[in-house]
């Protein structure tokens, strides 16, 4: 992911209702998913249905050079080419799987239609749904991925999705998220994604919007804006850095796969890639230990060397530590104020970060 | 054994012409009121509704009597036909519809609003998101949605106009052919001690209520709120 990308989109919504208090403007880069991040309450949900034009509030948006709404404008929702994914699928109760597919389908022009039926099908497994008669009858994860192809379908310049796993157990969202990756991957349409599971955006997004209480309080690359101590997000128990690697070789006696990113390399359980295939990896701030030198006899196979950048308290016994590693890779730590002071730890200082468990996405 | 003469028959033909096009022009009418009514929030949205509920709690004659005196010469819609060239309303097939219509227009706003209700905002936004505009929307997702309010709103506008008696008798009168419908046939024969013939009709009617009540049960339309 490039740091400096075009600006795609521009937002700027404002709205007053029943003490809330919305004043959010954010742009957008025109690849990827721009996830729309914040606590419940915190406005992402409403600031989606204004971009989407099912709220008619005060505020300006700009997508792709055109002018959605202003002072004066107003697309109709009908008349935007977006594509929306509810939180609850909301299929027509009146049409079977395949009429609600096409629903949308139908209603663009044929020669706008760059996404198919049969694509959509085979993307996202829908063959042995499509002639269902009863979309009632579908399961949480089923329904919600003919949601999806259903949005798909009207060939959508960019997709909104309003946490489209957030009504699902467990289990239906394990069933999606490699779908929401294929996507991701295979498709070319912008995503805004709404969410509040930080596991979710790590997992999904290329671009952070962070919400709180109706304003935007930070905006930029996921890897960087997750490193960032001075956000909420570096103080969640789940905080933690996500690195863009590769996989480089695989060692077939220790089942075991070597994935290189800029500045370093890790080792996970064997991953059944071919080289080069890029895979997104998550460590957990709670995962990486710091020592000052390289610890001999340690049972811990991934010991990067990493410059602290950053210390901040975290509470009355926590502290949290960013590091660099390599040219531009974040790694956060978690680590007692005892430790910290123990071993003399400050910005600037070069130390080995241990990392006890990498989690592939 | 009773047997029943043209102008029964003719009562029984009458009636079911009043109801059959008093039942469409209610569709007309009770679905873009029943329609404002399940989207609006303005505040005077309680004034229409209560003004729509007006003949459930009225009785007919009461309905009856005002209409009489609205569409009669002296009345405002009667002094407007009359210079449209129409006539007066009152003891015509037409002022019997007009009557009828006001009648059953709650049995018909009712079923199909709440339906409409039902339906909520979620599949009409749905619907936006893929780019159905407002009449695509309504024809698409609301009106099939809201089949079983549809379904209901004309079996019970149908019935009751069928059943009405006191309007018809205030508005129309007697008038052999014109406005002489079922009821106010068996009416008539109870007045005239003819039981035979009232018994006929007054059987006949059971059996149809009874009939539709039945295809209503069965029909499942969940939107039978209305009550008397």
């Amino acid at each position: 992911m490039s740091e400096k990308q075009a600006i795609w989109m521009r937002v700027h919504f404002k709205m007053q209702r029943d003490g809330f208090e919305l004043d959010a403007a954010f742009s957008a880069p025109p690849v990827g998913v721009t996830a729309l991040f914040g606590p419940s309450g915190s406005g992402k949900t409403t600031l989606l249905r204004c971009i989407a034009g099912l709220e008619r509030t005060q505020g300006w948006l700009h997508v792709n050079g055109e002018l959605w709404q202003d002072e004066k404008t107003f697309v109709p929702v009908h008349l935007r080419p977006l594509g929306y994914v509810f939180q609850e699928a909301s299929l027509f109760p009146h049409l079977s799987v395949r009429a609600n597919l096409e629903y949308g389908y139908k209603r663009i022009v044929p020669s706008e239609r760059r996404v198919q039926l049969d694509q959509v099908v085979e993307w996202l497994g829908l063959s042995h749904l499509i002639e269902r008669n009863d979309p009632a009858q579908l399961s949480g994860g089923e329904r919600q991925r003919v949601a999806i192809g259903r949005a798909l379908l009207t060939s959508p310049r960019i997709l909104l999705m309003d946490e489209p796993l957030s009504a699902l157990d467990t289990t239906s969202k394990q069933e999606i998220l490699p779908y929401l990756e294929r996507l991701h991957r295979e498709l070319n349409i912008p995503v805004l994604y709404v969410s509040h599971a930080l596991d979710e955006v790590a997992r999904l997004a290329d671009h952070l919007v962070l919400l709180e209480k109706g304003r935007v309080i930070a905006s930029g690359a996921l890897g960087e804006t997750l490193a960032r101590l001075d956000l909420p997000t570096a103080h969640f128990d789940d905080a933690g850095a996500v690195i863009e690697a590769e996989v480089a070789r695989h060692d077939e006696a220790y089942h075991l796969t070597q994935l290189d990113f800029p500045g370093g390399s890790l080792w996970v359980g064997r991953v059944d890639q071919p080289f080069g295939t890029s895979v997104r990896a998550r460590v957990l701030a709670r995962d990486v230990s710091i020592a000052t030198q390289a610890p001999e006899g340690s049972s811990i196979n991934n010991i990067l060397n990493a410059r602290i950048e950053e210390i901040r308290d975290e509470g009355p016994d926590k502290v949290i530590v960013r590091m660099q590693v390599g040219e531009s890779q974040m790694l956060l730590s978690r680590i007692t104020r005892r430790s910290r002071d123990h071993l003399g730890l400050g910005e600037g200082m070069f130390v080995c970060a241990q990392v006890k468990s990498v989690a592939l996405m | 054994m009773a047997t029943l003469d043209p102008s029964d028959l003719q009562a029984v033909w009458l009636t079911l012409k009043l109801a059959s096009v008093t039942t469409l022009l209610l569709l007309l009418i009770a679905t873009p009121m029943a329609w404002w009514l399940a989207h609006s929030r303005r505040w005077y949205k309680g004034l229409v509704s209560a003004v729509v509920a007006l003949p459930l709690v009225l009785p007919p004659t009461v309905l009856g009597f005002y209409l009489l005196l609205m569409m009669g010469p002296q009345g405002a819609v009667g002094e407007l036909t009359r210079a449209l060239n129409l006539g007066t309303l009152p003891f015509t097939f037409a002022g019997l519809v007009v009557g009828s219509v006001l009648f059953s227009l709650p049995f018909a706003v009712q079923p199909i609003q709440n339906a409409f209700e039902s339906i909520g905002q979620r599949p009409l936004e749905v619907a936006a998101t893929l780019r159905a505009s407002a009449w695509d929307r309504f024809v698409s997702v609301a009106l099939p949605l809201a089949r079983p309010g549809f379904l209901t709103a004309i079996i019970l506008a149908f019935a009751h106009t069928v059943g009405e008696f006191g309007v018809v008798l205030m508005l129309g009168g007697n008038i052999d052919g014109e406005t002489r419908v079922l009821s106010v046939a068996i009416y008539s024969h109870v007045e005239a001690m003819e039981y035979g013939p009232a018994h006929l009709l007054a059987g006949g009617m059971v059996l149809f209520s009874f009939v539709v009540l039945l295809g209503l049960y069965l029909a499942g339309g969940k939107s039978w709120r209305v009550t008397r």
